[in-house]
């Protein structure tokens, strides 16, 4: 792993040798670095299970929050401070199965956050139960005669739920991945970047070599601005899985969209005095 | 003088405006004013009612006794002309059959069609109410206008007139005796005392008798510079409110018991990664969904070990709106200078109960961050988020500010660093430091109200919104014998209690009385833990409705006078 990074912690890291997640994270400081981002401007959140651990792995600001609520506690962050670079690192359980609720309604506010989900398609922490985006007839511990739930499709969700990115990348192809976190966090607006990510241990149907025998790479020509023809894509499984930025749109974002952020300075900025409420008692007179 | 009047009628009956116009007309002319509101959880129908206690001394509670029913239906009649005192009346329309001497029928729909339009009713009301105190009209007609401007303003200023003339006055008020008064509830001077302590961002999700916290802080947003979030679920607005904190603003959150219990996993959070948070807990009775829009006290001991594992936190509850304004302004200090999570408690009797109340002092107010801007950290000696300190409280940063340093917040047990540990001794150490902080809040703890006699015999306690009617209880029973060596302990901060004046009264007191709006006497149990006094009688109530000044006199002479 990369050292010499400025975004190197010298936390030990506590996966498995093996994990798609050591790759993840060298090609998240990477691209941080090619971003030319600073750790102070940079803000990891997460929530709880084995990709939840990255802001510890991570030279920057952190807030490794509860499992399901990496986003809220990123949301309100950024209301806070709207400078910082606020980027969502978690788990496909705890983005779309226990955060669920905050994964719509952050898509509907478009604020302007980056969410990396290390979807390895299994709870790993809690050793290798299904997760929301797990395929039928996958056995499991708990699921001993198969997963019967309908998968989630998380990038027809996000499609379909206002984000205003939409992409989804593998840790086995790196170059890619670099530019679709870099594009990722440079855009304006909420992304959801899906990186699929082997868990050794747990997952052992959807392994690096079944990502890289079923994925494929979007051609060139791919238009991502149309929003029908990507969530035709979006459902592309079973004759190969798209990576790439699959939807993109220009749309206000929450700061953009709410006065009191939009003007001034962040909101950690302004010096408040309590007279500022005197105005407000005279409704009350 | 002393008036309490009561309109009732049904949900959708237009009887919040008229009772709102009245409310100020009397606030206007000088009154103290009590307003008190009874309603259901239905947008359109049911039986509402709005008590409205005016006076030229101070009121600090609603009462049982009537002195006048504005009735809008029959079923005003039947549930409250019982009520009415000797000399009181009950006036109500004509088509209400009358059936009781101190009924008197109106043609107010009459008066209305007349005005121009059948539902400027209220406004007919409104002006034999203003007459039959023999208060003037011109403010008055001013509001009515100002009400209705897109809703035939001219017809219901002509309906107020006719409503006028329908009476002779009939009370002769003295003037009222005051100038520059706020008429205020709870909720809005938890609102406004947010904003004074320089609130940015405020994220909930509705839910009575909570809302109108939101609400307020909505309707100055743009003006004050706040960010009001309606979130997607109290974990979600909890959870903002933590990422708000952690990132350097003073943001906030507030809910009533349900939305509590979803937020108690986040409670804790707060606790384990040190981030000041105030939360306001606005108490309807539970469990489940309990009673909407009714009050209770129930929610005490819950609150005070709320999360799983331990924390360090600080409960206090707010006894009038008044002290709701400065106590939430409080709340942020004490949240950021020890990074604990502070929880106000207020109920739906003081959330909606409006009163006159002296212009809020905004010099009392200061706003202490304690935020560390020390920028001596390098890369041999970089900030660390948990420092281990000789009191316990780390400094803080604020993310993004200081080059090359980072803040790492974290839920797992964590070392100085902020990094997940499972070491023993990190795990003694942090828990001394976060717990240890107890015991420095413990001095900052303010001693309850103490009403009545200074070393009473019969000692009552009780805490939150009960001050009012208690107080009132205790001065009505002094009066009638002073010989009853009486005197409550009203409790504002409730964790870490204040026990001092407590051990100190209860020495010399007979018997210690408990008075609270729940069932298990909660507040008894807590004394019982902290100081191993025992009550030894319990006044309690939970039945959604607050006790009166009337109920507390006719208990404490029914059970210990
Ligand atoms: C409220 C709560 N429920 C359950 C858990 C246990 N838990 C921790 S991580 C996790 C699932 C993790 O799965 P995923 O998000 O996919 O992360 P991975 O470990 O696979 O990276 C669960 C169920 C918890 N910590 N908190
Ligand atoms: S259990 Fe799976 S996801 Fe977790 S560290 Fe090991 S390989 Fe990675
Ligand atoms: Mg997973």
């Amino acid at each position: 792993m990369n050292e010499s990074s400025r975004f190197h912690s010298s936390d030990e890291v506590a996966w498995c040798p093996g994990c798609g997640n050591h790759a993840l994270l060298s090609i998240l400081k990477q691209a941080l670095e090619e971003l030319e981002k600073k750790p102070h401007e940079v803000l990891i959140c997460s929530g709880i299970g084995q990709a939840a651990k990255t802001p510890h792995y991570v030279n920057a600001n952190g807030f490794n929050g509860l499992h399901g609520r990496a986003i809220p506690p990123a949301f309100g962050a950024k209301v806070a401070n709207k400078d910082l670079t606020v980027i969502i690192n978690s788990g496909d359980g705890d983005s779309y199965g226990e955060g669920g609720n905050h994964l719509i309604h952050n898509m509907r506010r478009n604020l302007d956050i980056t969410h990396f989900v290390h979807d390895n398609m299994i709870y790993g922490l809690t050793k290798g139960q299904a997760s929301p985006t797990t395929r039928t007839g996958h056995t499991t511990g708990i699921q001993t005669e198969g997963v019967v739930l309908n998968p989630l499709n998380p990038l027809a969700l996000a499609i379909t739920m206002g984000a205003t990115f939409v992409a989804r990348g593998f840790v086995g192809e790196k170059e890619q991945l670099v530019e679709l976190m870099k594009q990722a966090i440079t855009h304006k607006g909420y992304a959801l970047l899906d990186i699929f990510q082997p868990c050794v241990i747990f997952n052992k149907i959807n392994t690096f070599q079944w990502y890289k025998e079923h994925t494929f790479r979007l051609p060139e020509s791919y238009d991502p601005t149309d929003r029908a023809t990507a969530l035709q894509m979006a459902f592309e499984w079973d004759n190969g899985i798209p990576l790439g930025v699959l939807f993109k749109e220009d749309r206000a974002t929450y700061t953009e969209s709410i006065e009191v952020l939009r003007e001034g300075p962040p909101l950690v900025d302004r010096e408040l005095k309590p007279d500022r409420v005197v105005p407000f008692l005279d409704d009350y007179k | 003088m002393d008036y309490n009047v009561l309109i009732g009628g049904s949900a959708g009956q237009g009887m919040d405006t008229l009772a709102s116009l009245f409310q100020r007309s009397l606030h206007r002319h000088g009154y103290h004013v009590f307003v008190h509101k009874d309603y259901m959880s239905r947008v359109r129908g049911g039986h509402n009612f709005i008590q409205i206690r005016f006076s030229d001394v101070p009121l600090v509670s609603h009462r049982d006794q009537l002195d006048l029913v504005v009735a809008l239906d029959e079923t005003t009649v039947k549930e409250h002309l019982p009520r009415l005192q000797e000399n009181g009346f009950l006036l109500a329309d004509e088509e209400i059959k009358n059936q009781s001497d101190q009924m008197i029928s109106f043609p107010i729909n009459k008066s209305a069609k007349e005005a121009g339009n059948a539902k400027t009713y209220t406004s007919v009301f409104l002006g034999l109410l203003l007459k039959w105190y023999g208060l003037p009209f011109e403010q008055t007609e001013a509001f009515l206008l100002e009400t209705f401007h897109d809703k035939s303003p001219e017809a219901n200023v002509k309906a107020f007139q006719a409503g006028a003339a329908l009476t002779k006055g009939k009370v002769e008020l003295p003037s009222g005796p005051l100038s520059d008064h706020l008429l205020i509830d709870g909720n809005q001077a938890i609102a406004l005392g947010a904003i004074a302590a320089g609130v940015t961002f405020y994220s909930a999700y509705p839910m009575t008798p909570s809302t109108s916290i939101m609400n307020t802080l909505a309707a100055h947003q743009v003006e004050a510079g706040i960010v009001v979030e309606q979130a997607e679920d109290e974990l979600a607005a909890i959870n903002m409110a933590i990422g708000a904190n952690y990132a350097g603003i003073r943001a906030m959150t507030g809910t009533s018991g349900g939305g509590f219990s979803l937020m108690t996993e986040a409670l804790g959070l707060a606790g384990i990664t040190e981030t000041p948070l105030v939360v306001a807990n606005v108490q309807r009775p539970g469990p489940a969904t309990g009673f909407p829009t009714r009050t209770e006290q129930s929610d005490l001991s819950f609150i005070l070990t709320a999360s799983h594992g331990e924390i360090p936190r600080i409960v206090i509850s707010l006894r009038n709106p008044e002290e709701s304004f400065y106590q939430t302004a409080r709340a942020f200090n004490l949240s950021e200078k020890y990074q604990v999570p502070v929880i106000l408690l207020s109920d739906q009797y003081l959330a909606d109960y409006t009163v006159t109340v002296p212009v809020f002092d905004v010099s009392r107010i200061t706003i202490d961050r304690h935020l560390s801007d020390d920028s001596s950290y390098s890369e041999e000696h970089p900030y660390q988020r948990y420092a281990l300190t000789d009191n316990g409280l780390s400094p803080r940063l604020v993310p993004g500010k200081f080059p090359g340093q980072v803040v790492l917040a974290d839920s797992d047990e964590h070392d100085e660093d902020g990094h997940i540990t499972e070491s023993a001794e990190v795990r003694i150490n942090m828990m001394k430091k976060r717990m240890g902080k107890l015991e420095m809040i413990k001095d900052e703890m303010q001693e309850p109200w103490h009403i009545g006699d200074a070393h009473p015999d019969i000692l009552i306690v009780a805490w939150g919104s009960i001050a009012g009617p208690l107080e009132e209880a205790i001065n009505r029973l002094r009066e009638e014998d002073e010989t009853r060596s009486l005197g409550a302990l009203v409790f504002g901060d409730l964790w870490p209690l204040p026990t001092n004046q407590l051990t100190s009264l209860a020495e010399k007191a007979k018997i210690i009385v408990n008075i609270e709006q729940n069932f298990t006497g909660q507040l008894a149990k807590l004394i019982r833990q902290e100081t191993g006094l025992h009550c030894s009688k319990n006044i309690l109530k939970y039945d959604g409705r607050q006790m009166t000044p009337e109920f507390i006199v006719e208990l404490l002479k029914q059970e210990v006078l």
